[in-house]
């Protein structure tokens, strides 16, 4: 009875000991900034000088919500620079892989070579695109205006002019990550199943109707995943408007017309010696893109 | 109907048919072009004397091709891409490894082991994947200062070891492979770590690979994380690099194509011998990178 009671409370260590390694970096760089993010955002902090930290309270929020004030304006400038990103490249980022998709999609040879082709920009690295595409839309020496000057249009100076400084961006994200969406979008349309197609085409339905009353419900869970992640992507963008044109042009209140919440982050926080601040808008921003997803999830949930 | 109209009707309906081909194939290869025309760009800039990048014609292949641009970003001590290849490789190679090693392990205890507060901590870990990663940029960057991690390659290599991704994708892996073969083991007297170093881990290959190549790709395109951590020249690696190199030299394009070319051949080339299994892990994982 007791070794049998014994035996039954002995823990046994062997598990731990295998999810032990990862559950040390987990703790050290996921659970403790998960908290410390919040403590450094109550400072004025400076990694470079430790010794100055002071604590100040919220002030670091109440800047980015006092109106009129620079922290206020290039902060929620930077907020609607990365929603107009968000309103330019998304539609552009669910349609033209969609279309992709379902032309690859259909029963003709070569296929599998245009896939491959589409998604290799996707494996290369923000930093190279963004040289590469820095480079065409210069406009001394560019790929883009000059052929734009052979056929006769307008050569506009793309990185540093509004709004072609955004959609030299917008191209740009647009090359390198269709291809991501397309292979998702292809793999959910080669998952329905053909006899509905066959049995609506008995109905005597044309390849619209099919496309419509068919494809369209039949994707709707995956069409939905897409432009969520898509969203959330589009909230990360840093590397190319840092490379490109690196936020500008300059607003005439503040800020950069170009000017993204993470590059505002990264300026304010890593080339500027504003830790404390910048955790505050790491904060503000980690919160709107938390009740974005959770509202999204919610509205998933109760469509199921 | 006669058979004549019956006919023409049917000749149509063919020509409709290539007519709908041609159209398709017109699309899908305008795409291709528009995908390929910046890499081959870029191929041809790095191969062209400064004095040919302002012309008034666009030569796609160079009149007189160089490989000035190449030696002389490898010669250049203030850009050392040779140096930056190797690290990137260093880097690259221990993350994937240490991952491979560590999430399986985990992933393996999650998936076969019960243990008190398994699943408590297993949700924990889930959830956090909802968090999004602009929160742990200040924190980590003055957790890795304070550590002393700062030009440091452990700076890059410890905080991506800690993502719940690997951990979760190889849970999944093991739980979908059968038991039987575990439990006979068992009974012959195999401990749990000989069970999963000889049984499972030689099950749980195509996992692995799938794993490796994300993860391989993920740490050499890198390129906030590493332009933070590593800020001198000597432990920089490619991608932070590129961003030294844009801003080391003016309108000296040829150099900087010549560096793209460097950081972006390599993955190509994965990519070409591996362009089914990576195109094949990325739909599976549905991971954004």
């Amino acid at each position: 009875m007791t070794i049998v009671s014994l035996r039954k409370r002995k823990i046994p260590i062997t598990p731990y000991l295998f999810i032990l390694p990862h559950l040390i970096f987990f703790a050290v760089f996921i659970g403790y900034p998960f908290f410390s993010g919040l403590y450094i955002s109550f400072f004025q902090y400076d990694y470079l000088r430790p010794e100055a930290t002071l604590f100040v309270g919220l002030q670091n929020y109440i800047d980015l919500f006092k109106t009129g004030s620079v922290k206020f304006i290039e902060f929620w400038n930077s907020i609607k620079v990365t929603l107009t990103f968000v309103i330019y490249s998304v539609p552009f980022l669910v349609i033209i892989p969609l279309g992709l998709a379902i032309l690859l999609n259909t029963k003709i040879a070569g296929t599998k070579f245009f896939r491959a082709v589409y998604f290799a920009p996707w494996v290369l690295s923000c930093a190279v695109i963004s040289l590469i595409w820095w480079w065409i839309f210069q406009s001394q020496g560019g790929l883009l205006n000059y052929y734009l000057k052979l056929i006769g249009f307008d050569t506009p100076r793309w990185l540093s002019t509004m709004p072609y400084a955004m959609i030299s961006i917008v191209v740009a994200t647009i090359w390198w990550t269709m291809g991501y969406n397309m292979v998702i979008f292809l793999a959910a349309l080669q998952d329905i199943p053909n006899d509905l197609y066959e049995a609506a085409e008995i109905d005597g339905a044309n390849s619209w109707q099919r496309f419509v009353n068919i494809t369209i419900p039949m994707l709707q869970p995956v069409l939905i995943f897409i432009i969520i992640i898509t969203i959330i992507a589009s909230f990360n963008l840093l590397g190319q408007p840092l490379m490109m044109t690196r936020g500008a042009p300059a607003q005439p209140t503040g800020g950069g017309a170009t000017e993204p919440v993470m590059l505002r982050i990264f300026n304010e926080g890593f080339v500027r010696p504003f830790q404390g601040s910048a955790a505050a808008m790491s904060v503000i921003v980690a919160i709107i893109m938390m009740v974005f997803s959770f509202t999204n999830f919610r509205i998933f949930r109760q469509r199921d | 109907m006669t058979i004549q109209s019956q006919k023409s009707l049917k000749i149509s309906y063919r020509n409709q048919k290539i007519l709908k081909k041609i159209l398709v194939y017109f699309v899908l290869i305008v795409v291709a072009l528009l995908v390929v025309i910046p890499l081959i760009w870029m191929l041809s800039t790095s191969f062209k004397l400064k004095s040919q990048l302002f012309t008034k014609e666009i030569y796609w292949i160079p009149k007189v091709i160089t490989l000035e641009n190449y030696s002389k970003i490898l010669d250049n001590p203030s850009t050392p891409i040779g140096l930056w290849f190797k690290n990137s490789m260093i880097v690259a190679v221990i993350t994937t490894v240490a991952k491979l090693i560590i999430d399986s392990l985990a992933g393996y205890a999650y998936a076969r082991m019960s243990f008190p507060g398994r699943n408590k901590i297993f949700n924990l870990l889930l959830v956090t994947l909802f968090l999004p990663g602009v929160m742990f940029l200040v924190p980590n960057f003055v957790t890795v200062s304070k550590l002393g991690m700062l030009n440091n390659f452990n700076g890059v290599i410890f905080p991506a070891l800690a993502s719940v991704f690997g951990v979760f994708f190889m849970r999944q892996f093991f739980n979908s492979i059968p038991k039987e073969l575990e439990e006979a083991a068992e009974m012959d007297g195999a401990n749990r770590l000989q069970i999963f170093i000889k049984i499972a881990l030689p099950l749980a290959k195509p996992a692995l690979a799938t794993l490796a190549v994300i993860e391989f790709l993920a740490s050499w395109n890198d390129f906030l994380w590493a332009l933070l951590v590593l800020k001198d020249r000597t432990v920089q690696t490619l991608q932070p690099g590129l961003r030294t190199l844009q801003g080391a030299y003016t309108s000296e394009y040829g150099l900087m194509m010549a560096g793209a070319v460097i950081v972006a051949v390599p993955v190509l080339l994965l990519y070409i011998f591996l362009q089914r299994f990576i195109v094949q892990s990325v739909a599976t994982t549905g991971l954004k990178g």
